[in-house]
């Protein structure tokens, strides 16, 4: 009886031994990050959720009652862009130093996604400010440049980034803009089309080639100002984002100090590449953010809408499409969080940041687009703000990459690891 | 003759996590209360308070020494107090209660707030709280510790003007009739009404300096005050909902119908 206890015993205790080993073993396989608790994605920090909050409640009390103004009037209000650098919101990233918050990339994520439950036009101000123009300074620019560019950038100052053309979208880097150096300056002549912030900005990213003989390895990324010369052409009338500006510029001799180049003449390509994944993040956010606005729009009117006796939101065939729109939602949400907390913590994210472009952006319009029929003839008229997001959500596959230019990334990444 | 010396001022802010004003609250099903597995945020009230006392600092400056802000809640109302701290708070107080405990009750807050004045070695110039938290509606609290600490008080303003030389405050009330204005000699407990301003949005930097301002955790025993309810509630329904009405077709029918109704007022 003893004897029997006793291998009982150390049996019991071996195998937890081996268990125990087995889990170390696994344990050293990841890196040390890893082995702290692993949380979901609905996990943020303290500062992450109050930051959400607040920008809630900007959005609905300061954006919300201007919304469908500005989108009648396609003009951006200005009070709303100050209110943005009121609230710390258009240098998220930025250090305290330079006048930012220090906050981490998610929070930009945040802030564009809440933004855009209200509505997306707002959104793509924030994330362009924040997601391309603050983040190549931040990346690319010399110390000099961080100094004098982001602290005016946090302030007050709205930036906007230069690559499109009317001959050039996709095939960025076919871009005709010309950089000639001259002295110590350098004359930029060209057209860029397709704007965003252009109207109301006062900084300028712009991509143009020094040597086409050395095809894409000519583009540079300058930096410039709207009282250097850029004139301001014409402002398209959209389908979408209609606050949200979106002009041509022309560029006739324009002159751009030499220390106005950021990062290598002819590493602009680099710069541009790089910098897009970030901003596909950030449309991503916005997207999700449009979805969740129109969904939270449709859907308590379905269940006060009453017909043969019930509200719509209660029949069947009305709840499988909620519930189905409500599942996109949350992974378009969930891609899009991963892609930024993979970028925080120094892991790539070219694949993911694709994914949740895409994605998103699918969601979007399809999220939209049945938001307006559960609403049936109230969700069609402009009064109630829900068909805004459809029209909004239609850009979401086009700027910033196009969906074939996403799914062509991804495809590439599942080619090299399959074949 | 020296002027008399600025007195600078010490201000305390009583904060309560409450359910979301826009939250659409449910009984529950034991009946005892309301579900509160729903979202919770600062009592509006209370943010006006916090609001108030950030704007006394920018008008009177370096008059006003600090702004301290105290609430006394389960572990997640530090949220709230960082949420006060991202504002423009100095300083928090959290006196913690287990999370399964009661909500603590007006007198029990006021006793548990006079105990923390008692304790601050810099004293305390001016109380402002929210007139009522929308939980309960109680509008007690501040009252009942301007009760037992001694001090002036001026509830529902909704215009605070505070003199520092003279150590006085004129506050305008808002009362049944219209506008009261009285002029209160410090220390002094204030409530909040609706209109005495509109609070600022915790700004990302703000958030972020926050992060690095005090929060002192206290217990119930620290202080020396019993938070245990003295008010059992029996039963929490819902008002019952409404039926249609009757048409009548004259007022002798109507008067004969409330007769029978036993509406005994009418002859």
């Amino acid at each position: 009886m003893h004897r029997a206890a006793a291998v009982a015993r150390s049996v019991k205790a071996s195998s937890v031994l081996r268990a125990g080993l087995r889990q170390h073993a696994a344990a050293r396989s990841f890196s040390a990050s890893a082995t702290a608790r692993l949380n979901s994605l609905s996990t943020y920090t303290e500062d992450e959720e109050m930051l959400r909050e607040s920008v809630q409640r900007f959005a609905n009390e300061v954006v919300g009652p201007k919304v469908r103004e500005m989108d009648e009037n396609e003009m951006m209000d200005p009070a709303v862009i100050k209110g943005l650098f009121d609230q710390g919101l258009m240098g998220i990233e930025t250090s305290a130093d330079h006048g930012g918050s220090e906050s981490s990339f998610t929070s930009a994520i945040i802030a564009i996604e809440e933004l855009a439950r209200v509505d997306p036009s707002v959104s793509v101000v924030c994330d362009v400010h924040n997601t391309l123009v603050n983040t190549i300074f931040r990346k690319y620019g010399t110390k000099d440049q961080q100094d004098k560019w982001l602290p005016q950038l946090a302030e007050n100052k709205l930036g906007s980034f230069c690559l499109s053309e009317p001959a050039s979208g996709s095939d960025a880097f076919a871009l005709q803009t010309r950089a000639k150096k001259d002295g110590s300056n350098w004359i930029i002549n060209g057209s860029k089309m397709w704007i965003t912030n252009s109207y109301e900005a006062e900084i300028f990213l712009i991509f143009a080639n020094v040597d086409p003989a050395q095809g894409y390895k000519g583009i540079t990324c300058f930096v410039a100002t709207k009282d250097m010369g850029i004139q301001i052409a014409k402002k398209e009338q959209k389908l979408g984002i209609r606050a949200s500006s979106t002009c041509t510029l022309n560029f006739d001799d324009l002159k751009v100090p030499e220390e106005n180049v950021i990062g290598e003449v002819g590493k602009g390509y680099k710069i541009a590449i790089e910098i897009l994944n970030e901003g596909r993040v950030g449309i991503a956010a916005q997207m999700v953010g449009l979805a969740q606005g129109a969904f939270d729009k449709a859907v308590p009117y379905t269940y006060q809408r009453s017909q043969f006796g019930q509200p719509i939101g209660t029949f069947q065939g009305m709840a499988f499409s909620i519930a189905k729109a409500a599942v996109d939602i949350e992974s378009a949400r969930l891609l899009t969080y991963n892609a930024a907390r993979r970028k925080e913590e120094g892991k790539s994210f070219t694949k993911e940041a694709a994914m949740a472009k895409y994605w998103s952006s699918v969601v979007a319009q399809e999220v939209s687009g049945n938001a307006i029929e559960w609403a049936g003839g109230v969700g069609f008229t402009r009064e109630t703000g829900i068909e805004k997001y459809w029209r909004d959500s239609k850009i979401g596959a086009i700027y910033e990459g196009t969906s074939n230019i996403q799914l062509n990334t991804i495809a590439k990444f599942v080619q090299k690891e399959y074949s | 003759m020296r002027p008399s010396a600025v007195r600078l001022l010490n201000v305390l802010v009583p904060i309560k996590r409450t359910i979301d004003y826009a939250v659409k609250i449910r009984v529950n099903p034991q009946q005892t209360g309301v579900d509160t597995n729903v979202k919770h945020s600062m009592n509006p009230f209370d943010e006006i308070a916090v609001e108030e006392a950030v704007r006394l600092r920018e008008k009177l400056k370096d008059a006003v020494k600090s702004i301290k802000v105290i609430t006394i809640g389960p572990p997640k109302a530090s949220e709230t107090l960082r949420t006060a701290l991202a504002m423009g708070a100095d300083a928090g107080i959290h006196v913690e209660v287990p999370e399964a405990s009661p909500s603590p009750e007006p007198l029990g807050v006021a006793k548990a707030l006079q105990a923390v004045i008692k304790r601050e070695k810099e004293g305390v110039d001016l109380v402002i709280l929210g007139k009522q938290a929308i939980d309960d509606d109680a509008g007690q609290t501040g009252q009942m510790l301007a009760g037992l600490m001694g001090w002036s008080q001026a509830t529902f303003a909704s215009k605070i003007v505070v003199d520092t030389e003279k150590k006085e405050a004129s506050v305008t009330r808002e009362i049944d009739g219209g506008l009261e204005e009285i002029r209160c000699r410090l220390p002094l407990v204030l409530t909040t009404d609706l209109r005495l301003n509109e609070p600022r949005y915790a700004s990302l930097p703000n958030i972020m300096k926050a992060k690095k301002k005090p929060i002192e955790k206290l217990s119930a025993s620290d202080l020396g005050v019993d938070l245990t309810p003295i008010l059992e509630t029996l039963k929490v329904t819902e008002p019952p909902k409404r039926t249609g009405g009757q048409k009548v077709e004259s007022v002798d029918e109507l008067v004969q119908k409330l007769k029978d109704a036993g509406i005994t007022a009418v002859a």
